[in-house]
This record gives C-alpha cells, structure tokens and sequence, in this order.
C-alpha cells in the first residue's frame, strides 16, 4: 500500500484576524498536485481572508504546507519565490506601467530569461487582447482585461500554485466562461494547481475538483466539487441557487 | 543681450544641480509618498567626505567614484537602520525623523570638518572652452555630468529589470510583493540611489558656494521648487523644473537683485501650488468622492 | 465638564496653577526664572501650532514666520512707536491672526506634503525678508533691535523676571482657556472633523475654506502672541533668531509634547527648552547631534508623543482597575465607563 500523495497545498487550523478582530477561526483545507480547490462562501464569509493568509500578508496562525515544506510566517515575497502566484481581488494591477511591463514585471523572481520570452507569447496566445494592447498603460485596459493581465502576470511565475481572488468578479457572463475555460486548459496542460475562491458557485464548482464552503469563518462543509453541485439542498440553503 | 545670454547659460548649469537634487527627491516621494527634508544635508556631508579624500591625496575622479559609492551605501544603511523602524508609525513622526537627520548630519558635518568656509576644486579647467565669454568650463562640465547622471538613471529605471521592479515596488507594494519583489530592500535601494546623486550634486555645486555645512540650503529649497513646479511625482517634470528654477533664479538675481533669492523660491512654490499643484508634468490628482 | 473627572481634571489644574505661581521663588536664580517664562512662551506657541497641525490636520513647517512676525511687532512697537509693553501682546497676536487667514487662504488647496512644503519655503525666506534694506528702517536690518525690559510694579515688590514670569502666566492661562473652549466648541469639532474626513465634514455642511483659513488665523494668532513675549523676556530680536530651525523646533514641540491636545504644549515646551541645553553639556562639539538622537528615540518609542504614551499606560491601568473590580464580588460590576 503506498503512501497517500502529499497535497500541493495542506492547511490545518489556519486562523487570521485583522487588528483585533478574528475573521478566520482555525480552518482545514488542501489542493492536491494539479488539482483545483475551490472556497465558496457568501461576502464577509472569510474567503479573500483566507487567500491573504495564505501568503502571510495578515495576522495569522497555523500550519500552512506548500508541497510538505511550512511556509507559514515566511515573508509574503518569500512564499511567492517559491511558486505561490496571487491573483489578488481588485487585480493588482500597476496602473501605471505598460500592460508588457505588467507581465515582465511578473517574471521577476525568475531567472531563466530565454524561457521567460516563452512565456510572454504563451501569454498572448492565451490572451489576444493583451498583445494588442502590451504598450498600453495597464489602468487603460476594462476590467475583463485587467483580469486577464493579473492571471497573465501570476503565470508568468511559473507557479506550482494559483491563487485566485473572485476572477469572476465584474465580468461579463461570456468572458467569465472564456476565462474559466482558460483556466482549465493551463490546468491540465501545465498542471498547475489552483485554490480559487468565488462568490460565483457554478462556475467555480463546474472548474473545480475540490469544494469548500466557508460561512463567517468556519468551514461548514467539503468535499468533492461534483458532489456539492449535485447535491440540491446543500445548493438551496448554502448556495442560493 | 550678451549678459542675458551668460545668465541664461549659468542658470541652466545650477538649474542642472536643482535637477539632480529634484529627481533625488521626487524618487524617494514616490516610493513613500514623503519629502526627504535631509537628502540636502545627506549630500553635503558626503560632500566633504570627498573633501577628506583630496585632503589625503586621492586623485579627483577617485575620489569621486569612492564618494558616489560611499553615499550610496550610506544612503542604503540609513534607510534600513534609521528608518525601517518608523516605517509604520504616523507621518509626523517621520518627518520628525527625517529633520533628526537632517539636524544630525549638519551637526557631525560641523564637528568633524569645522565651520570654517573650504574651498573645493573643480576638476574642469580654469579658462573657458574655446575662450567664450558666456559659460565657465565648470558651469559647462557639471551641466554635461548632470545630463549623463540623469539619462543614466532614465536608462536603468526604464529598461533594467531592476529599475522596473522599483518602479513596481514605489507604485504599488502589496502588488510588488506578490510577484516576489522584496520591496523594503527595493526601498534602500531608492535611498541609496538619492544618496549618490545628492553627492554628486553637492560636489558638483561645492567649488562655486564653497564648502561648509550650510551650502545645501538654498539648493534644497531650489531642488523642491523645481520638484513642485515640474511635478512631485515625476521625474521628468523634476529635472524640467529644476533647469528652468535655475534660469529663472540666474535672470531675476541678475536684474532684481540677490539678496531675495529665497524669497523667489518661495513665490514659485506658492505660485504653483495655487495655480496648479500637480506642476506641469505631473498626474492631476481626481478625488473619488 | 461632567462627573467625578471632571471634578478631577479641574482640581489637577488648578494644583498645577498653584505650583506653577509658585515656582519662581522656589527657583531663586533670575536666569531659570527667564528660563521657564521663555518655557511659558513656547507652550502657547505650540498651543496654537497643535490646533493648525494636530486637531486640524494641517501640517506647518514655517510657523517660526509667525513667531517672528509677533516678536517683531512687539519690538517695533515697543521701541519706535512707544507702545507700553504689555499692550503689544493683544496687536502682535491680531497682526497675526491676519497674516495667518490671508497665508491661509492659497494654502486651503493643498493638503499635507504640499501644505508642509509651502510653510517650509515660507520659514526658509522669513530671515532674508527680515534682513531686506527696504523694511530695514522698521526692524534694524540685520543687527535686529534691542527691548528695554520692562520693570516690574513698585506694589508686587517683584524682580523684572519673576514679573515677566507672572505677565507671562496670566497670558498662558487667559489662552489656554480660550483655546480649551473653541477646541471643545462647535469650531472645534469641525475642526476635527475636516482632519479626519473633510469630504464627509463639507457634505455634512461644514464650510471647510472658512475653518481652515480660521485655524490657520488663531493658530497664527497664538504663536505671534508667543512669540511677543518672548521678544519681551529675550529683549531683542534679530532675523536669524527666526530661521527655519525655529519653525522645525515648533513642530518638535508639538509632536513630541502628543498631537491634538492641550496638556502637550507644556511636555513639549520643556522638551524644546531644555533638551538642547542638556545636549549642549552632553557633547560640547556636536549638541545637536544628540539631540537629533534624542528625537530619534522618542519616535521610536512614543511616536504619540509624551501625552499619547501617557494616555496609553492611563488606558492599561483603567483596564487592571476593572478587571480587578470585576472580579471582586463585594463591588459593583456596573459602573460608569471611562471614556
């Protein structure tokens, strides 16, 4: 019998507040190798929180594993160097460089530079837009653009894990599909694992493997994603639709 | 016209040194949105550390080069030691902070090197190239030292990878941080930066005012109205304000009089902050209401 | 004032009113004495520094201009046009509450660093205007001009200084009290208001221009009136008696005695008076490295100021009284909180 596969993310008893105030009250989740976990959970339910603690940058405590290693109390840029890619809610955007200085920009840690011009026309294949628009000011682009470019940003870390703030978030339905689509395309091609966390429920439980359902900061149920989605009460009461 | 010519000519050499002192000023606003009150007695002290150097026999342009280094490690380490801690503290207490500096570096300047007046060479020749009577060969040689520092900066800010994670780092921190920029150490790198060209540009200016503690004075005061006229969060329009400060102090000195100098600097700067704050260059600020 | 601290808070005052008339005769030297009345001078200075910076938001880097403004009026006055000395404090203090409304009013448009820099420039120029051979005629050019000091009533049986000492209370008490009541006062509040959100303050009908440019006014007012007097204790002024380090040594004050309150003044007057001197007999060659040290420290560890550090051990022992009451079955769980 061979041991269990160790989760490219495993979190236990991760809690964070901000000042004084506790939003996070010890939660358990993972992201298996190439897998996508996705949190969902109503507004105030705890989910940006739990990105954000994730990569250190609030008060938290707990034991954060990335691929076995702790990574919990590590300065933030130091979790990214290790292949944690943040799509941040809001995007993140640098209004004020150009759309290729946004990606460059991303490439930063990395020091493989022919691979890097690699990834920039990956990029562009992806993302079509983004080439015609690479010598633009970024805060020039809409919002469905500016998601674009912040996912294109994290990839060009290379990460081993995506993290993704509400990438539906003020998107047209078509260019939430598009995205999602892209998503899982990067997925099963480059095996990237992604913990994604959404207000938008059947998007995100049609993308993912893994659901979790957090409510003011207690994770109140879990399991495979194909299980929730088919699983009318639990859509009824926790899911709203 | 011949005399406008000359004034013209001088203003655009010390507006040359306001530039510098400007752009120094503008990099540290704009990765902390704070006016470096000390970056004047920052450039003086090193200043006479290069003094020193001479005095013990190094060669100018050796001098020079330790100097440059000199100040911008002492910039980086003032950063990470001195500031570091208050980063977080209300911006009073910074400013407080900054003008501690500011009072420490004139002190130790004084008490090491003395009050007394020291004069400084200048490393041009003391006859005018091609015997012109417009533009001393120091006036012509710091403008030229100070068009090549800048564009040297233009360079690596915009085409290094380090320039534009400084760039990112000064522009948005959280956003740096998640894409893996240490952005604390990309701060000590912008002070150290400011440092060295607050060096240059004292060694620069030192052979015409002559050296003591006080030199910087007047310059810091023309280096922020240049900053504010050009715009306080951007370099270019810091330089552009800093050469056409330097103009314009040369010709109203010259056919006003000198002795209200200072009192010019402040008429630029409550000039443009009423009639148009962000300067010329700058970004217009729109409130979100 | 209401309840049991404020019964408290005015008994504290008046026991420091008592101590503080008391003072000079436990001192005995006349120089202390000048000292402390100088001390007196700057609290009212910061008083009025703490309203434009701390309770208003505004930050001046040029009030030392001010300063001298008021210094030089009362000097003016008092030697070329006769007036007695202790009618000069009233004009100077109005001379400057105009020059601060109408400095004021262009400086309404610009917030923190560019307000900062304005003021800055302003206190950078003031010595060279002073110095300027046009108004030389009225303020002596650079060799400045030299007060007669004022004696003191034959009937208080009192030496020059302990009477400049008691002329200089009085003030301190008559502006503190007034100061006291516009900060609790409606002007006060909105006040306040603007520093913390001036947009919200605007659509809530506060008419933002005239209380800023009317903070800036009385604070001005305030650190002429100060700055009068301490012409008076000093007996002379000269232009570079009020360069940009004066103005710097005001903001000191004010943050290192705790922004937006009235007790600060004092912490920080004795700080700005004071400190110096001790440097001064620390390192002969560089006083004023160590007291840049000295600043430093105190940002490090009480960036709130003398009064913020006092408020917050205040708060932790508030804290253990009630914890403790809480705990003891005998007293009363239920008390009034102490805000």
């Amino acid at each position: 019998m061979s041991a269990p596969p160790v989760p490219l993310l495993d979190v236990r008893g991760l809690a964070a507040q901000y000042g004084a105030t506790r939003v996070l009250h010890g939660i358990d989740f993972a992201v298996a190798e190439g897998g996508i976990t996705t949190i969902l959970g109503a507004n105030g339910a705890g989910k940006t929180t739990t990105l954000r603690a994730v990569c250190n940058m609030i008060r938290t405590s707990g034991e954060v594993r990335l691929a076995g290693a702790r990574i919990d109390g590590q300065a933030t840029e130091t979790i990214v160097r290790q292949g944690v890619a943040h799509v941040p809610d809001g995007r993140g955007t640098f209004m004020n460089l150009s759309v290729e200085e946004n990606l460059r920009v991303g490439a930063h840690s990395r020091r493989d530079r022919a691979e890097v011009g690699a990834d920039f026309e990956r990029m562009y294949a992806h993302f079509p837009r983004l080439k015609e628009r690479r010598r633009q000011q970024a805060g020039t682009l809409s919002g469905g653009e500016q998601q674009m470019l912040a996912v294109s940003r994290a990839l060009m870390l290379r990460p081993r894990l995506l993290l993704l703030d509400e990438p539906s978030f003020g998107l047209a339905p078509l260019i939430v599909q598009q995205l999602f689509g892209i998503l899982r395309a990067i997925n099963e091609s480059e095996k990237i694992g992604m913990l994604l966390v959404e207000q938008n429920a059947a998007m995100a439980l049609a993308l993912a493997d893994q659901a979790y359902l957090l409510e003011t900061g207690r994770v109140v149920m879990s399991g495979p994603a194909e299980k929730i989605r088919n699983d009318e009460s639990v859509r009824r009461s926790y899911l709203g639709y | 016209m011949d005399q406008f010519l000359h004034q013209v000519l001088s203003g655009l050499a010390t507006g040359g040194i306001y530039a510098s002192v400007a752009l120094a000023l503008v990099m540290i606003y704009q990765a902390t949105h704070l006016v470096n009150f000390a970056q004047g007695q920052m450039a003086m002290f090193t200043t006479y550390l290069a003094w020193a150097l001479l005095q013990a026999g190094v060669p100018y342009w050796g001098a020079f080069a330790i100097t440059v280094v000199g100040a911008f490690v002492l910039g980086v380490a003032i950063e990470r030691i001195v500031i570091r801690p208050v980063e977080n503290a209300p911006i009073l207490a910074v400013v407080i902070v900054f003008i501690a500096l500011l009072v420490i570096f004139n002190s130790v300047a004084g008490w090491i090197f003395s009050y007394t007046i020291k004069p400084f060479p200048s490393p041009f020749p003391k006859e005018p190239l091609f015997g012109n009577s417009y533009v001393s060969s120091h006036e012509l040689g710091s403008t030229a030292i100070t068009l090549v520092v800048l564009l040297l900066l233009f360079a690596f800010f915009r085409f290094t990878p380090l320039g534009l994670a400084m760039r990112a780092a000064a522009q948005n921190p959280v956003s740096s941080r998640l894409v893996g920029i240490r952005v604390g150490w990309m701060l000590a790198l912008g002070w150290g930066l400011a440092a060295a060209i607050g060096a240059i540009a004292g060694m620069m200016v030192a052979p015409t005012v002559f050296l003591e503690p006080n030199m910087m004075g007047g310059i810091l005061l023309y280096a922020f109205a240049g900053a504010l006229l050009g715009g306080i969060d951007s370099p270019g329009g810091a330089v552009l304000g800093g050469f056409i400060v330097g103009v314009l102090e040369n010709v109203v000195g010259a056919y006003v009089g000198t002795e209200l100098k200072l009192t010019l600097a402040l008429v630029v700067i409550i000039g443009v902050l009423v009639v148009r704050p962000s300067g010329m260059l700058g970004k217009v600020h729109v409130v979100r209401v | 004032m209401n309840g049991a601290r404020g019964q408290r808070r005015l008994i504290g005052v008046v026991l420091l009113l008592v101590a503080a008339c008391a003072l000079p005769f436990l001192i005995g030297s006349n120089y202390r004495v000048f000292q402390m009345t100088l001390v007196l001078a700057y609290a009212i200075a910061l008083l009025g520094l703490n309203m434009l910076t701390g309770y208003n938001g505004q930050i001046s880097l040029g009030h030392g201009a001010f300063y001298a403004i008021g210094a030089y009026s009362a000097a003016i006055m008092m030697d070329k046009l006769g007036v007695p000395y202790w009618a000069t404090i009233p004009v100077a203090g109005a001379l400057c509450f105009v020059a601060g409304f109408l400095f004021g009013l262009p400086a309404l448009r610009l917030e923190g660093l560019y307000l900062a820099l304005a003021t800055f420039a302003l206190g950078v120029a003031m010595p060279q205007i002073l110095k300027h051979e046009a108004l030389a005629r009225w303020t002596g050019g650079s060799q400045g001009i030299v007060i007669v000091k004022p004696d003191a009533p034959a009937w208080s049986g009192l030496s020059q200084d302990q009477w400049l000492y008691f002329f200089t209370l009085a003030w301190v008490v008559v502006f503190f009290v007034l100061g006291w009541n516009l900060l609790r006062g409606r002007i006060g509040r909105a006040m306040v208001a603007i520093r913390d959100q001036p947009i919200a303050a605007q659509a809530m009908g506060v008419n933002t221009s005239l209380v800023k440019s009317l903070t800036f006014g009385v604070s001005a007012l305030y650190t002429g009136a100060a700055g009068a007097l301490g012409a008076i204790a000093v007996q002379f002024v000269a232009p570079d008696s009020f360069d940009i380090f004066l103005s710097i040594t005001l903001l000191v004050g004010v943050v290192i005695g705790g922004l937006a309150s009235i007790s600060g003044a004092f912490f920080g007057a004795l700080f700005i008076q004071f400190i110096p001197n001790i440097a001064d007999q620390i390192s002969k060659a560089a006083p004023w490295a160590i007291y840049g040290v000295v600043l430093i420290a105190f940002m490090y560890l009480m960036p709130s100021g003398v009064v913020g550090l006092l408020r917050l051990l205040q708060a932790r022992w508030a804290r253990r009284r009630k914890s403790v009451r809480a705990t003891d079955p005998s007293s009363p769980v239920t008390q009034r909180s102490e805000t």
